[in-house]
This record gives structure tokens, C-alpha cells and sequence, in this order.
């Protein structure tokens, strides 16, 4: 696999450098919202979904500010961006999708604040990445947020049955167990250097 | 939360104040931002040309001043020509204007992420000589040994890099062997125990060696000189 | 408990203070994890990283509390990030006009800052209703807290990941360094133990003050 192709970028921003796991970006939903595996995975559906969206703006407005020649208001410029995409999908989606706008209206404005999405607009722009590429990689890294985010869940819902010291209840522990899914991913590594 | 007042005065904000305060913070941001950008940009471009002048002057030992070309398909331009636009490729001078080498840019997927190196090739050996990574995630105590390691180092101080009859390609491609397996000068004598590491170092070179080493010996008399 | 005060506050010590202990934004709030986690594996990043986020957290505050009566409602969250950004996109210059190496270990992390929810929640909960004065002193005291947790976190990384403090050898070539300290993992695990400590600590307090209150009772 080259280090350019659409299905390494994927797998990269999924799974070798998880954007939750080895990034540290959207921390606060991942520990926030994993408590059950039904909000988990509206978070991450929800989370996904901008990130598409926002991911596309950020190319645009990155091509059009290349193109002014005024790249010193990138960083503004994302952040509205994003905010407004986060808006917009919210309006849309209670037009158009009543349904899914109930599964995850609530969750919709805490987007705005996760850094996952605003890191993966820098990391796309520092990465230099082309349209299908920047694809490719807000796919992944939605997948991976996704994946991370149900792991957690599953793993909390299987620890409210057992019995902990009560020091550790809470953040502490959620930490630790997410230090332990860190570790397992850190498995991943290699996957896709591993050939000669 | 906030007073009443507030509540019941917020439907009569009218917009055009609205606008108007967003729009002159949005000019104070704008204004600020431009100074800033005005003032640190002369600092930050001189930064970034000691850090690359500092790699170079490693890679290609001897070196003392630079000159920046672009290699375009395949052709060497002067990288101030008009709308050149490829990989930059750095001639690197002693201090009597001869060229010492030519220091290139590499890249390929390590372990963990993207490895970036800088390295230095020298025409009278036809060799590599000399190595320096740039920006690299590998593990700390393993993997990222292929920056320090003094033995591993020693494979980039003459590793053959001749061009083949054909002068479309190298004689050898530049391949990384198990550690302690060295055999012939083409080859790059692996750091056990960061095996993917290193062959990614073998990889890197190799596909920017075949292809930019028969331009740079093909084009020498255009780098030759310093001025 | 974070306080939300309505009322224009006195500037007291306790302003200050808030942030470092009792509203610590990482260990009592957990806000701002991200970098918290990130960027902690030394102490020079760590460093680095608090002093960029107090900047932007006191330069944004002033700017808030100074037009805190012009901004409308409607749009202060808007106003709000227009000033964070331009406020990060100055300290990203300028630490790259200061030491590219910094700049390259820091990486987004320092463009990052804007979605510190740090800041903003500073920006809304309290530079929007306070005073010049009291806004900067509670907003250093943050700084400081956050800072400071930084600082935790990264001492204990570097140390046992490394062997090292701010680059200085500590132990002796024998010591066999936990690499898995620096990696991402470690930055989970040195966190946790750190909430562990306070919380058990805030729990042998708590039970303190019931026995004296027990004993009190017995005493009469």
C-alpha cells in the first residue's frame, strides 16, 4: 500500500492513528458520551457525518484562501466554517429527516466544540491532501471515532455490573480503561509498513 | 441565568447592531491578525531557512552555501525560473564554489507514521553521504533509533548509489538487509528489532534515488557551480 | 462545584485561587483534555502549551470584558470565537517565530487551542459578565491551573518514558525507561492515576471532617 492510495489513508486515520486513541482529539465526547452504546453510536454517526461535510468545506475555503493568497485566516475561517456546517445540518436535517434529527439533535451542538473536527480540517490541510483524499480520511477518521467510542461504551455498560473501589469510580477509571484501548490499538501500528 | 432584562431586551437587539458589532470585531481580528502575520513572517522565513541550511550542511558534509533547484518531469529548473512547480532538490557548495552534493528529500510510511528524511548525494563517489530524518513518529527506544543509531548511520556515510548503463535508473536499487547481513556498498544493514523502521529508510530512498539521481548526474554541469 | 456568578464579583485571593485548586479546569472540571493528553510527553511541550493557552485565555478575556455591554446576545458566541481565533493565530506565529522546533513538536495542537473549551467557557461564564480586573485575575489563576496540571503530567512522563526533566538526565544509564509513558497510552494511564490520587485525597478529607463532627457530637 502507498502511503497516498485512498485505502491507506483510510485504514490510517481508522485504526493505525485513531484520531480518538493515539491523536487525543474528541476526548471530551469520548468520555462524556460513552456510557451507552445506543448514544455512542448516534454520537458517532452524528460526528461522522460533520465531519464529511465540514471536511469538504475546509477544502474548499483552503483552496480559496491558496488562491487569495491569504492562508494567515485559515484558522478563523475553519472555525466559522464549521460552526455554520454544524448549523446547517442541523436545519436541514429537521426538515428533512425528522427521525434522524431526534436520534441526534442533542448531540449536534457538541460537535461544534470537539476538536476531532477542526483537527481533521488542519491535519487534511497540513497533510496536503487532494478532494478524494480528504474523503477518504474524514471517512476514516469517522469510523475510527465511531469504533472508539463503541468499544468504550461496551466495556462501561460490562463495568456498571462490577464492583469497583469507590476512589475510582468515574473519570479515573474511564481513563484507565481508555489507556488500555490505547494500548491494544498501538497493535495496529505497522499494518501498513509491514511489507518490503 | 442572566437577568430578566436581558431576556426580555434581547428581541429588540436590532439586527444592523448585530451586524455591526460583528463586523468591526471581525476588522479588529482581520487588522491584528495581519500585523502579526507582517511582522513574525521576515523571523519565521529566516528560521526556516537555518533549520533547512542546518540539515543540509549535515547531510552533505562541507558544504558551506546553497542553491535551490526543482526537478520538473524530467528536467532540472533553477528554482527561481517562472511556474516551476516539483521536488526541490538543494546543491550544496564548499566555501571555494565547488559542488559538494546534492541534498533531496524522501518520504515513506513507517510503523507509526509518515517518515520524512533529508539526504546528501555526493557525484565523485556516485554514493550517498549522508542521512538525516526529519519528521518522524516512530517508538521511542526502538523504531526511532534509525535517527541516532551510530551503526545504523554508518550504512548513509558511502552507500552506492551509481547510475545504470542506460543512465535511466540505479546500477543497484538501494535495498535494507537483516541486520548484520551486509554484504555489498548498495545495501543498508538494518537495526534489529526496528526492522519496519529501517526498511522504510530502504524503501524511501530507493524510489527517490531511481528516480532523481540520473537527472542530477545527467544535469551536473547545470549544478556545478555556485553562481 | 464551578460557580457561575451573576453579579459583578470582588476581585479577592479567592478569585485567583479558584482556578489553581478548587475549579481546577483538568482535574476538577475536565476541560480541555485534548491537549491536556497530547502534547504532555515533556515537560518543555507542557510548558510551552500552558503558556500558550493563558495567553489566549487572558488576551480573549480582556477583549470580551471590555465589549461586554456592546456584544448583543444573539451573537456573542460567534463574537466570542471570531476573538479566540485571532488570538490563537497570533500565538501560532508566534511560536514559530521563536523555535520552529517547538512549533513542530506542538504541531495543530497549538491551532487546537481555539476549541479549548476552556476558553470559551471562561469567555461566556464569566469574562462576559465581569469586570476588566477580575477577569484577568481569575483568567491568570486558570492559566495557571491549567498550567500547572500540564506541568503534572508531563513531569511524570518525561521522567519515567524518558529518564530525563526538561532534557536533563535524572537516573543513571541503568534505569530501563517505560517508553510506554510517552506514547498515547501513558498519557491515559498518567491522568487517571493523577485523578486517582486527588479524588482518594478528597475522600480521606471528606471522611476526616465527618469523624470530627462525629466526635464533636460524642463529646457532649
Amino acid at each position: 500500500m502507498a502511503a497516498d492510495s485512498l485505502t491507506f489513508i483510510f485504514l490510517n486515520a481508522a485504526v493505525i492513528n485513531n484520531f480518538v486513541l493515539a491523536l487525543f482529539l474528541g476526548i471530551c465526547p469520548f468520555l462524556g458520551v460513552s456510557a451507552k452504546k445506543q448514544t455512542a453510536w448516534n454520537m458517532g454517526l452524528a460526528t461522522t457525518f460533520v465531519m464529511l461535510v465540514s471536511s469538504t468545506c475546509a477544502f474548499g475555503i483552503n483552496w480559496l484562501l491558496t488562491w487569495l493568497d491569504i492562508q494567515f485566516l485559515r484558522l478563523i475561517c475553519y472555525i466559522a466554517v464549521i460552526a455554520s456546517a454544524v448549523q446547517l445540518v442541523e436545519m436541514v436535517m429537521k426538515k428533512f429527516s425528522p427521525a434522524l434529527f431526534r436520534a441526534l439533535g442533542i448531540y449536534l451542538p457538541l460537535i461544534t466544540t470537539n476538536c476531532a473536527i477542526l483537527g481533521l480540517a488542519l491535519f487534511q490541510t497540513f497533510r496536503e491532501y487532494n478532494f478524494l483524499q480528504s474523503l477518504a480520511f474524514s471517512l476514516g477518521a469517522g469510523v475510527g471515532f465511531t469504533l472508539a467510542l463503541m468499544l468504550m461504551a461496551g466495556l462501561r455498560e460490562k463495568l456498571e455490573l462490577a464492583e469497583v473501589p469507590s476512589v475510582s469510580q468515574g473519570a479515573a477509571l474511564s481513563l484507565m480503561l481508555a489507556g488500555l484501548l490505547s494500548l491494544a490499538f498501538m497493535g495496529f501500528a505497522g499494518l501498513g509498513g509491514s511489507h518490503a | 441565568m442572566s437577568s430578566e432584562a436581558q431576556v426580555q431586551q434581547a428581541p429588540v437587539t436590532p439586527s444592523f447592531a448585530m451586524l455591526r458589532t460583528l463586523g468591526s470585531i471581525a476588522t479588529l481580528s482581520g487588522l491584528l491578525v495581519v500585523l502579526v502575520y507582517h511582522f513574525t513572517l521576515p523571523i519565521i522565513a529566516e528560521n526556516q531557512r537555518i533549520a533547512i541550511e542546518k540539515a543540509i550542511f549535515q547531510v552533505v558534509p562541507g558544504a558551506v552555501s546553497r542553491k535551490d533547484f526543482i526537478a520538473v518531469g524530467d528536467r532540472l529548473l533553477p528554482a527561481d525560473s517562472e511556474g516551476a512547480q516539483g521536488e526541490r532538490i538543494y546543491a550544496a557548495y564548499a566555501a571555494d564554489g565547488r559542488l559538494r552534493g546534492v541534498a533531496l528529500q524522501a518520504a515513506a510510511q513507517g510503523y507509526q507514521d509518515v517518515i520524512k528524511v533529508l539526504y546528501g548525494y555526493g557525484p565523485e563517489c556516485q554514493c550517498i553521504i549522508g542521512m538525516k530524518v526529519l519528521k518522524m513518529a516512530e517508538t521511542p527506544g526502538l523504531g526511532d533509533k534509525i535517527a541516532s543509531d551510530p551503526g545504523f548511520l554508518r550504512n548513509f556515510e558511502a552507500l552506492d548509489a551509481q547510475v545504470d548503463a542506460g543512465g535511466a535508473g540505479l546500477a543497484h536499487p538501494i535495498v535494507t538487509v537483516k541486520h548484520g547481513a551486509k554484504t555489498e556498498p548498495w545495501q543498508i544493514d538494518a537495526i534489529s528489532g526496528a526492522t519496519v523502521s529501517s526498511k522504510a529508510i530502504g524503501r524511501m530512498l530507493n524510489a527517490s534515488a531511481q528516480h532523481l539521481i540520473p537527472l542530477i548526474q545527467r544535469d551536473l554541469a547545470l549544478l556545478q557551480h555556485s553562481n | 462545584m464551578p460557580t457561575l456568578p451573576n453579579q459583578e464579583e470582588k476581585v479577592t485571593l479567592d478569585t485567583f485561587l479558584r482556578g489553581l485548586w478548587e475549579e481546577n479546569p483538568v482535574f476538577v472540571m475536565l476541560l480541555g483534555m485534548c491537549p491536556v493528553l497530547a502534547v504532555t510527553n515533556s515537560v518543555r511541550n507542557a510548558l510551552a502549551m500552558g503558556l500558550a493557552t493563558t495567553f489566549v485565555l487572558l488576551a480573549s478575556g480582556t477583549l470580551v470584558s471590555l465589549l461586554r455591554k456592546l456584544i448583543p446576545k444573539q451573537v456573542r458566541i460567534a463574537a466570542y470565537i471570531v476573538i479566540i481565533a485571532t488570538f490563537v493565530t497570533i500565538v501560532d506565529y508566534t511560536i514559530q517565530a521563536i523555535s520552529l522546533d517547538l512549533y513542530n513538536a506542538l504541531g495543530a495542537f497549538i491551532q487546537l487551542i481555539v476549541v479549548n473549551c476552556i476558553i470559551l467557557g471562561r469567555a461566556e461564564a464569566y469574562a462576559s459578565k465581569q469586570r476588566l480586573g477580575a477577569t484577568l485575575v481569575n483568567g491568570l489563576g486558570m492559566g495557571i491551573g491549567f498550567t500547572f496540571a500540564l506541568l503534572c503530567l508531563g513531569a511524570v512522563r518525561e521522567l519515567l518514558g524518558n529518564g530525563t526533566l526538561l532534557g536533563l538526565q535524572v537516573f543513571s544509564d541503568q534505569f530501563q525507561p517505560w517508553v510506554v509513558m510517552i506514547l498515547p497510552p501513558g498519557g491515559f494511564f498518567v491522568l487517571g492515576a493523577w485523578l486517582l490520587l486527588f479524588a482518594w485525597l478528597r475522600q480521606r478529607r471528606e471522611r476526616r471532617l465527618l469523624e470530627q463532627q462525629g466526635a464533636s457530637v460524642h463529646g457532649r
